[in-house]
């Protein structure tokens, strides 16, 4: 029930946004987040962005995936 | 799509499975799972059986939907049954057993329930039904609370004054603290939940871990989040750390989302609530404040949820402590089946029951 889901904001007016989701538009509130523009990430659950996705945080943890994968290899 | 497929990539999945073998040796750790939403993808991905030996998951109590006390469907279908109303509800509630009935079998008999994604839908349903009263049936953890908040916000601006809320509103950290301190669970870290964490943030967690020295990992959603946060937690366990550390830090942060914490302070005040088959937590539920009562389903119908013990072989709560697996229970797969749920933990999606039945695991 707590699910989430990544999506990339189309754009925004007002308290509303945009997103795309698997092919299909909709719309979003997005009144917990501070400030969001079009092709920002965010996280939407129940029909609310929750949080900004953190692309950097992202690549950080794959970085950390790969590293894994190379320590693995080694051994 | 970004953001989930380089999250299930089998060769690093392999990758952690071999790093969590070797780190664990011969000492095998026990460790809970507090989120449902872990439960299903930790049954649907098949991470168990691969760290037999190494790693046992045990799940814990975060599925908002097994938790909500028969009382609270009781008192759903009493307002339900108050002419003009109309229930608006996720979808997971409908087949939940209250103490003689479901929102599903009420709503065969004709009562008006309808399904919505978002509550902000249920307050699109009241400006849409002026002469109907809509009450949400607002079921969730951190991470939805929001989002009935932010409804109930949304009604208020725009005037819409048919539309309450019938709040069951349950928060996590004080669930785990109860865990932790009960000699009869026995784990040894816990695999925190994503988007509650994404709500509250990762600092939440700070008492917990130093209180009862216990590991907290909070973990993505994904398998290899979830691979990497029980890596995480087992070094934990062998270093002897109680840390509060964050897997997900791409959508959680240390302080959280502070604009929906200020949303919830605003509309919400805490009360020490009870939880289906494990008892009252205390301070462990929000219910609405006393200057929000005109959105307040249970102010403004007069309905008030009556939580009584439940007399009953169903052993919901001692699945939902990581006490017993599904299949110590003795109704598990016999009586009580996903078509026909003795319990709450058999009906929701994500309750470990249905999870365990669903993916064949714990059947033999």
């Amino acid at each position: 029930m707590c699910l989430g889901v990544p999506a990339k904001i189309l754009s925004v007016r007002g308290d509303t946004a945009v997103i795309a989701l698997g092919g299909v538009q909709r719309e979003i509130s997005v009144v917990l987040l501070e400030e969001v523009s079009a092709g920002d990430w965010v996280i939407v659950h129940a029909g609310f962005a929750i949080e900004r996705l953190s692309e950097e945080e992202a690549e950080r943890t794959l970085a950390l995936f790969q590293e894994i994968r190379n320590a693995n290899e080694a051994h | 799509m970004k953001h989930i497929d380089e999250f299930r990539d089998p060769a690093t999945a392999r990758a952690l499975v071999a790093r969590i073998l070797r780190d664990a040796g011969n000492e095998s750790v026990r460790l809970m799972e507090v989120c449902g939403t872990h439960t299903v993808a930790i049954a649907r991905s098949g991470i168990r059986p691969l760290l037999d030996g190494a790693v046992t998951m045990v799940s814990g109590p975060g599925c908002p939907v097994c938790v909500t006390p028969d009382g609270y469907i009781d008192a759903a279908i009493a307002v339900g049954r108050i002419p003009g109303v109309l229930l608006a509800s996720f979808g997971d509630m409908l087949r939940v057993p209250g103490k003689s009935s479901s929102l599903e079998k009420e709503k065969g008999k004709g009562l008006d329930v309808r399904v919505v994604y978002s509550p902000l839908d249920a307050v699109a349903l009241a400006a849409a039904a002026p002469d109907r009263e809509v009450v949400f049936l607002g079921v969730g953890f951190e991470t939805t609370a929001p989002a009935i908040g932010g409804a109930i916000r949304a009604a208020e601006k725009a005037t819409v004054r048919n539309f309450s809320v019938l709040a069951s509103v349950r928060t996590i950290p004080g669930a785990m603290g109860m865990l932790a301190s009960d000699p009869e669970v026995r784990i040894e870290g816990f695999l925190c939940p994503a988007h509650v964490s994404t709500i509250i943030g990762a600092d939440a967690y700070l008492p917990v871990a130093s209180r009862y020295r216990i590991p907290c990992v909070i973990a993505g959603f994904e398998p290899l989040d979830i691979l990497l946060g029980i890596s995480m937690l087992l070094r934990q366990v062998k270093d002897g750390s109680a840390r509060v550390e964050n897997e997900y830090s791409r959508g959680a942060t240390a302080a959280g989302n502070r604009k929906a914490q200020e949303l919830l302070r605003e509309l919400f005040v805490p009360f020490d609530a009870e939880w289906r088959g494990i008892g009252v937590i205390p301070g462990s539920g929000l219910r609405i404040a006393a200057r929000y009562a005109r959105y307040d389903a249970e102010e403004k119908h007069g309905v008030r949820p009556v939580f009584s013990p439940e007399k009953t072989a169903c052993r919901c709560g001692d699945v939902l402590k990581g006490k017993i697996l599904p299949n110590g229970c003795p109704l598990f797969g016999k009586a009580c089946v996903p078509e026909e749920p003795s319990g709450p933990c058999m009906v929701s999606s994500e309750g470990t029951c249905a999870a365990h039945f669903k993916y064949g695991t714990g059947l033999q």
